[in-house]
């Protein structure tokens, strides 16, 4: 196991009463693993995955990488949000080369793995562009490139496309896919998208809101060299659709 | 259109002025005429007393403005980035602000007494509790996303100040410098007045003396134009160094 929670919880003090976002939450993800964690808004998916980022802190449990607690922020485990988060005085190249650039490695090395992960993201024609001049599109592949040139352990995706277009959105999967599959970076994405969970996903953490825990834990049955042809095969819609009426059906519960 | 309302804003008044000198309609010794102001300001040019002035007023906001910057801008950063910072000056800025300066001015006599001290001192109360909390606020700006993504990438806390925060607040930092020059530049000339014996608030106060208003209104003409170059040149600097901030 690459990485893995145990009893995770998230309680925040208000005014009242003590809120619990996340109560017990055990989910991992194995080496080389992409799992996809669903949930309506309020389910605390963001939440989890700045507490597995080591930016928020925990109330109760624990979230071990390599079998070791976290204690922190860390290159080991790389994060893109959803908003894209670029650093806007610098060109696409010098974003993706920050984290490398912090590990004092060698000028001609960092250059090599740059040019790497930009050609990987399409983004080699725009090397020297400046983020305010990209797309949503172009600025979320600068981010995911930013994330994967600094070879994290795990990494981390919160609600990455959820700011694009729809036709946007179906080619940055695509393409998160391809990445995977040629790094065998072991990814961790949350998502409020069914299709977007069982697209990408080998297996998927359902979570219920109010407090946040894990409901079910699904199996795809899809292999990992899928295409977008699986978004028309009867599994796919069964899928969803079970997914999506186990989300409405625990909705309807007053919180 | 927006060219000539620019314009017409510049000429109106200068006609206005025309009109009542010409005229006559107000005397010569309260309204010198153009020509009158000219004549006046290349005499003073011409005897020296403008360069000597100017240079010393120069001086005097160099010396003021620097000791700002050093102090208020690690101060703002710092404000703006820990909170604790915030909550121990914070408050006690908010208050100093509110006191006006020239108020300050006897008790620096009395501290510091007539000379370059009480000057600087003055330049310097008058700034620093602004510029400092502007930049808090510039700092205060960067995104907390951006910040916690250079934190996931393996930078440390002292990085992220220096790599992340620094840069993002700069086009900040430096629009709240160029606010702030304009009223150290106003203040020198408070000093001036109040007390010198060179520099262009000198240079009106002697002209008042000896009823010179063609020399009070060359003064006062100059002052409003090193102002505005002062103004575009930290425009210009904001463009250089942040090109990516431009609007």
């Amino acid at each position: 196991m690459k990485l893995q929670t145990i009893g995770l919880t998230k309680v925040y003090e208000t005014a009242t009463a003590p809120l619990t976002v996340l109560d017990g939450i055990d989910v991992h993800v194995d080496a080389g693993e992409l799992v996809t964690l669903v949930g309506a808004s309020g389910c605390g998916k963001s939440t989890l995955l700045a507490i597995v980022a080591g930016l928020t802190p925990l109330s109760d449990g624990e979230v071990l990488l390599d079998g070791r607690p976290i204690t922190g922020p860390g290159p080991d485990r790389g994060l893109v949000f959803q908003s894209y988060t670029l650093f806007p005085w610098k060109t696409v190249r010098e974003n993706v080369a920050f984290g490398l650039d912090l590990k004092k490695l060698p000028k001609a090395q960092v250059r090599t793995t740059v040019d790497r992960f930009l050609e990987v993201m399409g983004l080699t024609a725009f090397a020297d562009a400046l983020p305010r001049q990209l797309s949503g599109g172009m600025k979320q592949r600068t981010a995911i490139a930013r994330a994967i040139a600094n070879e994290p352990e795990v990494l981390l995706l919160d609600e990455p496309f959820g700011a694009l277009d729809a036709q946007t959105r179906g080619q940055m999967q695509e393409l998160l896919l391809d990445t995977w599959r040629a790094t065998g970076t072991t990814i961790l994405l949350v998502t409020h998208d069914v299709e977007e969970a069982v697209f990408l996903a080998q297996r998927i953490y359902v979570l219920s809101s109010h407090p946040g825990r894990v409901m079910e834990e699904v199996t795809v049955p899809f292999g990992a060299d899928r295409t977008r042809a699986v978004l028309r095969e009867p599994a796919f819609h069964g899928l969803t659709d079970d997914l999506r009426d186990l989300l409405r059906r625990h909705a309807a519960v007053p919180a | 259109m927006r060219n000539g309302l620019m314009v017409t804003s510049a000429l109106a008044p200068l006609l206005a002025w025309l009109l009542l000198s010409g005229t006559g309609a107000v005397s010569a010794l309260f309204l010198p005429s153009p020509a009158a102001v000219v004549r006046a300001f290349s005499k003073l040019v011409s005897s020296g007393a403008m360069g000597h002035d100017l240079a010393a007023s120069l001086r005097r906001v160099g010396i003021g403005f620097t000791l700002v910057v050093v102090i208020s801008v690690p101060l703002g950063l710092a404000i703006g980035t820990f909170p604790a910072c915030r909550a121990l000056f914070e408050p006690l800025i908010g208050l100093l602000r509110y006191m006006p300066a020239t108020a300050f001015i006897p008790l620096l006599i009395i501290w510091l007494g007539l000379g370059e001290p009480s000057k600087i001192a003055l330049l310097v109360i008058g700034t620093v509790f602004f510029n400092t909390l502007m930049s808090a606020d510039a700092a205060a700006l960067v995104p907390t996303e951006l910040i916690d993504a250079s934190y996931t990438l393996g930078a440390s806390k002292w990085v992220v100040m220096r790599k992340v925060i620094l840069p993002y607040a700069i086009p900040g930092l430096i629009d709240a410098m160029r606010v702030n020059i304009a009223a150290t530049w106003n203040l020198v000339v408070v000093a001036e007045l109040v007390a010198g014996t060179e520099g262009l608030g000198y240079r009106i106060t002697r002209a008042q003396r000896f009823l010179q208003t063609d020399q009070i209104f060359a003064v006062l003409i100059v002052i409003g134009v090193i102002g505005v170059t002062i103004d575009l040149a930290f425009r210009w600097v904001r463009n250089a160094l942040a090109p990516w901030a431009r609007p």
